[in-house]
């Protein structure tokens, strides 16, 4: 029973960068029709900001978790605006062979910059050791891991369902021409609505940052379970996302717990299950309401 | 234009072309000696991936300096005065390696190739290197393999091996107290054959391992095994990650508790670069072995300082094996006056060697592996940091006969 509880939370931390990135990749791909293979290239330049903030102006984890989401932000408008705008109309290929491309262009400019070795990071005091709780001791940073990405999503689904800047990506998600026919400027939340993609995807960087290595390839493994976690959730859905982020979570950890030759593959026969049974995901299109 | 034409035409192109030949010979050495009257020293290894910051580029300097000291230490007398160093980035994959090892032993004048990190990379290279009869020093890559089943004339092995990490760390840890093991590994090659030279060591000190755990490779999320491996409580988990996944090993085990159960950590291969990344304060206390350390004395230190004038950082064991590989190789090819590998092979079997890395080395004969003394290292406490780049203490020095397997277990035959 113990270990039970320890391998969930263990599962869940790990399912909280995936539940944070994917959402981030649901939003931009129902608003823009954009499937963003740079994802893992955002992920990765959110933790290395956050190394790269520690070390030479000594902003700790908590200014990290607030300042590089802005920067990230507007690194996703600069890219938007130079690049994935003049795709949109052209076929889904092209945005692939853009945001792939990116992803080797931004990875190499990071080994050239900071080497493949890493980079260190020291969390907080605060985050650091261990807590009591039933009787299972789980290390304090998996639970803030956890905790936090859970309050992200929770406060992105009021926005989504709450405001009307909600309504207005929801209607532009689901009925684009609806929306428009409404009279709302659609065209207008596309740039915001990728800037808030990258912000979600760099803040999951900065949470990794003192828990995993942060090197320029640490985004690409990564990027590759995301697009399962996404196809598992259902494309552009954004509670699937969240949803499929920490079921996959606790899939890797009690396949590493019980089947360790297995960890990985599990989440793809997963994968494949899904979408055998419910091909749009389980969250997918035709059911999206969130 | 007729056949006899055509046939004098032949005739006298061969003729330039045997002259283009033999005509490019160094002045000090006796024309012909030579093929294409140059000495092609070529890097192969991973110039852009994971290894890049532990040998990459900066093997490639090291080599340079070699061939700078030995221009200085023979000048006029060296038997070849061109030199060429060429460096390939095979990408840390078996088949890349392969096609860029055939390539540079048939078109590109290599006369040897060095390096090559990854296990998998270097077998296909000392492959080529038995059918080309070129020399492959290899330096960076671990497995027993190269210098025991796959043995060839023209493969050494010149600064480590699994045996020697897995000796140093499973016998020194297991002999200190640790007893019980578990250990997880990558599941590929280099994990498995790790797992199997530390479990024999760990045994033959009278330890036992409690159990392996296999991940995959790479990973960044390393928890659960790790909390897995600590519900046996045994005395210490020995990961046998390396470089990025290393890191996340690392990190996880600090994060998770484990230490305070009185669990420790051993770690199968670690570079100094890996501690400089992640820093001291994560690893302090880590007991690993070493091949070779820049500050363990002073002939080191001035090499390493030279080191960080060319590349503003400090060297790992693996730059500095390329140094004394490559040095060592020329000195050879001076003994010899020539670069015909079956001369330059037999000049090196069975040397023994006293260089900034090698310390009483010996290349033996039997295997070509390079045994010399190895090092059990402590990695320092923050407190204790003098300087950039100063983490380790060396704790124990292990003796050349004993840091490697001895000759008699080598089931290498040629």
């Amino acid at each position: 029973m113990n270990a039970l509880l320890q391998y969930a939370v263990q599962g869940l931390a790990a399912g909280s960068f995936y539940a944070l990135a994917a959402l981030g990749l649901a939003i931009i791909f129902g608003v823009l029709g954009v499937v963003n293979f740079a994802h893992g290239a955002f992920y990765m330049l959110g933790a290395v900001t956050a190394a790269v903030l520690l070390d030479t102006l000594n902003l700790t984890l908590w200014w990290s978790l607030l300042v590089v989401p802005v920067l990230m932000f507007a690194f996703g408008v600069v890219v938007e605006r130079l690049f994935v705008q003049w795709l949109l109309r052209l076929d889904p290929l092209y945005n692939f062979l853009l945001t792939f491309g990116l992803t080797l262009v931004l990875v190499e400019l990071v080994k050239q910059k900071y080497g493949v070795s890493g980079l260190p990071y020291t969390p907080p005091e605060a985050l650091q050791g261990r807590v009591e709780l039933a009787g299972v001791v789980l290390p304090r940073y998996q639970l803030f891991v956890f905790l936090f990405s859970v309050a992200i999503c929770v406060l992105v689904w009021l926005v989504m369902t709450r405001t009307r800047v909600g309504m207005i990506v929801r209607a532009s998600t689901e009925k684009p021409e609806l929306a428009r026919a409404l009279g709302i400027n659609v065209g207008r939340w596309v740039t915001p609505v990728f800037g808030f993609g990258v912000a979600i995807a760099g803040l999951a960087g900065v949470l990794s940052a003192p828990f995993r290595a942060i090197t320029a390839d640490m985004g690409n493994n990564f990027a590759i379970i995301l697009f399962a976690v996404v196809v598992i959730g259902g494309l552009g859905s954004i509670v699937g996302a969240v949803v499929a982020g920490f079921l996959v979570g606790l899939v890797e950890a009690f396949g590493q717990a019980y089947a360790p030759t297995f960890a990985q593959v599990l989440i793809f026969v997963l994968m494949a299950l899904v979408i055998l049974v419910r091909p749009a995901g389980l969250f997918g299109r035709k059911e999206a309401t969130a | 234009m007729n056949s006899r034409q055509i046939r004098a035409g032949a005739v006298a192109m061969t003729g330039v072309l045997l002259l283009g030949a033999c005509g490019g010979g160094g002045p000090g050495g006796s024309g012909g000696d030579f093929t294409d009257g140059k000495l092609v020293l070529a890097i192969l290894n991973d110039q852009s991936g994971i290894y890049k910051d532990a040998s990459g580029p900066n093997s490639v300097k090291a080599v340079k300096m070699a061939v700078a000291d030995y221009q200085k230490k023979y000048g006029d007398r060296a038997v070849v005065d061109d030199i060429e160093v060429t460096s390939t980035d095979h990408q840390n994959k078996p088949d890349i390696a392969n096609t860029k090892a055939k390539e540079l032993y048939e078109r590109g004048g290599a006369d040897v190739i060095l390096d090559v990190p990854t296990s998998s990379a270097a077998l296909a290279v000392a492959n080529q290197a038995k059918s080309h009869k070129k020399l492959f020093l290899d330096v960076s890559a671990a497995t027993t393999a190269l210098t025991g089943a796959q043995c060839n004339k023209y493969t050494f092995q010149w600064a480590y091996n699994t045996y020697m990490l897995a000796n140093g760390t499973g016998t020194t840890v297991t002999q200190n107290g640790d007893k019980n093991w578990h250990i997880i590994y990558p599941d590929y090659q280099f994990g498995q054959d790790m797992t199997k030279s530390f479990t024999e060591a760990i045994k033959g000190a009278g330890g036992t391992v409690q159990g392996t755990i296999p991940t995959p490779f790479p990973n960044d999320n390393f928890a659960t095994f790790l909390t897995k491996a600590g519900s046996t409580n045994p005395d210490v988990i020995g990961t046998m990650q390396a470089g990025g996944d290393l890191i996340n090993v690392v990190k996880q085990f600090n994060e998770s508790g484990l230490k305070d159960k009185g669990i420790n950590l051993a770690v199968g291969l670690m570079l100094i670069t890996d501690i400089h990344s992640l820093g001291v304060e994560q690893f302090a206390g880590t007991m690993f072995t070493d091949a070779w350390y820049w500050n363990m004395d002073a002939e080191s230190r001035a090499w390493a300082d030279r080191f960080r004038d060319e590349t503003g950082a400090r060297p790992t064991f693996e730059h500095a094996g390329n140094y004394s590989a490559a040095l060592q190789y020329l000195e050879a090819v001076q003994e010899a006056g020539t670069d015909d590998a079956d001369a330059v092979v037999g000049k090196l079997e069975g040397k023994k060697i006293n260089d900034m890395f090698l310390r009483n080395g010996e290349v033996r004969a039997k295997d070509h592996l390079v045994v010399h003394d190895a090092y059990l290292a402590r990695v320092k406490k923050p407190s204790e940091v003098k300087e950039p780049w100063d983490y380790e203490e060396i704790v124990t020095t292990i003796p050349a006969s004993k840091a490697f397997p001895p000759a008699e277990a080598s089931t290498c035959s040629r």
